[in-house]
């Protein structure tokens, strides 16, 4: 008896799974960078959103709940569909060329691990346990805007972040736009306009993140 | 007539059990005229008079039509020539002296037969999972007795320009059928006589894709720019949809091909 073949089954139906949750971590991405620009407006601003994000209780959760079950997903799907298109080609070419393709979308698994990385690491950095780098103390939530100027005053700390958000771009330079080609809403009539716009979001959210360790660093906030 | 010497490096195989490996020939006096084919041709009728096993390769129509012939020539499918099978590849596309590596489609769903003949028997089921109509036989109908709007007739007939070769496999990255499989899917999907098996046809194809070990769509557009058809990746947005849609109506399950 053959067994059923499910819509998550087929790599069509991953693809898709791919593409919805990138959606919702691509919007959060967007949402992140927006609430943390805000350490431009001062320390009061800043500290006051963030102890503000703080008091969505219940809510705040959800979201996370949402992002958290996104995540997997999207690893999970990955690590499938690589996989299986790793065991579709045993025999490699001793010569091929791409003629095509982007050099972002032939580095998207490893542009997602490094990201995942990052991830883990900013988790660790800025929210629990709060490694500090070199000798400042962590702070609440509350003192959020101290964190940050202390947490980019080092470095390397800085460099890893910056580095962190080209690859970001680079992962969104070709996920913003590819996603609409997986769920099936590509229309040659309008094609160039959906890539301009998706490609412009993946770029402001590389340049508005970026803005931030760079900007501590170099000492514009202080 | 002016005639070129190249260095080929050629894969030679004996069976799917074999490893395989390269081994490199001399190609002396080409025209530039002759096909790419022809070329082969020429350097198997020496190979031959030394008691070398001639280089085997798929070949049938020679006029771009049949889908047979088909290597990747310097890493790229069918050759540096854009919308040209093998065959249609004239050596003028070489210049003296050049290197050219000659390598079969490399995909698991696509064993070697012999040196650059693959098995593209996965294709034929794919075919065979829904790529049909049913049509009543016996006497002709009318002619345009089901209206079909010019748009549509254009777009339906983009997508049976495939010829079903399988460059776009050997070009993706990740080995994928989805180009071949959206276009003989997209082709029916889009005509009145294709309706009434479409969700069937949708899922049964894709269910079959899935089942021969293909690997999956990363968007690289490497197989339309290898395609000697020109079909168009838009095809591939076409069969996610009618996917989608086909799950979402479907009353049966689908069950697992066999491979």
């Amino acid at each position: 008896m053959n067994q059923a073949l499910t819509f998550i089954d087929t790599t069509i139906g991953k693809k898709i799974v791919m593409a919805l949750t990138g959606v919702v971590m691509f919007g959060f991405v967007l949402g992140h960078m927006a609430g943390n620009l805000q350490v431009f407006l001062g320390p009061d601003a800043y500290n006051a959103y963030a102890v503000g994000i703080h008091k969505l209780g219940p809510l705040l959760w959800l979201a996370r709940g949402v992002l958290l079950l996104s995540l997997a997903m999207h690893i999970a799907t990955a690590m499938q569909l690589v996989a299986q298109s790793a065991a579709a080609r045993p025999v490699a070419y001793k010569v091929k060329k791409n003629n095509k393709t982007t050099f972002a979308a032939l580095t998207m698994k490893y542009s997602g691990m490094w990201l995942l990385g990052v991830l883990l690491y900013h988790l660790a950095h800025f929210t629990f346990p709060g490694i500090a780098m070199g000798d400042y103390q962590h702070q609440h939530f509350s003192a959020v805007y101290t964190n940050v100027i202390n947490g980019f005053s080092v470095p390397w700390v800085t460099a890893l972040y910056i580095i962190s958000m080209c690859f970001l771009g680079m992962h969104l330079f070709h996920g913003s736009y590819s996603l609409f080609q997986t769920v099936g809403l590509n229309n040659p009539l309008r094609n160039g306009t959906v890539k301009f716009i998706a490609q412009s979001f993946a770029l402001l959210v590389t340049i508005g993140n970026i803005l931030i360790p760079l900007s501590v660093l170099l000492g514009l906030v202080k | 007539m002016s005639t070129i010497n190249l260095v080929l490096h050629v894969w030679r195989q004996t069976g799917s059990d074999d490893k395989g490996s390269f081994e490199t020939y001399q190609a002396k006096d080409v025209s530039e005229h002759s096909s790419f084919l022809e070329m082969l041709d020429q350097v198997n009728e020496t190979l031959v008079a030394d008691g070398t096993m001639p280089i085997a390769f798929d070949h049938d129509c020679r006029e771009g039509i049949c889908g047979s012939c088909g290597m990747v020539i310097n890493g790229t499918p069918h050759g540096p020539q854009k919308a040209t099978t093998t065959c249609q590849l004239h050596m003028r596309q070489f210049k003296d002296g050049d290197e050219v590596w000659i390598e079969p489609w490399r995909a698991n769903a696509f064993p070697v037969v012999r040196d650059l003949v693959v098995d593209r028997g996965s294709f034929d089921r794919i075919i065979g999972a829904g790529g049909f109509v049913t049509a009543r036989t016996g006497s002709a109908q009318d002619a345009n007795a089901l209206p079909i709007a010019k748009g549509i007739a254009d777009q339906a007939m983009d997508a049976a320009a495939c010829i079903g070769c399988g460059a776009c496999v050997a070009a993706c990255p990740n080995a994928s059928a989805m180009l071949f499989t959206a276009a003989k899917a997209g082709h029916l999907n889009l005509l009145p006589q294709g309706q009434p098996e479409k969700e069937s046809r949708t899922r049964n194809m894709v269910a079959q894709m899935e089942a021969e070990g293909f690997g999956h769509c990363t968007n690289h557009y490497e197989c339309m720019d290898a395609c000697p058809k020109g079909i168009d990746v838009e095809f591939i947005a076409k069969l996610n949809r009618d996917f989608v849609a086909a799950t979402v109506t479907a009353r049966a399950p689908l069950n697992t091909r066999a491979k």
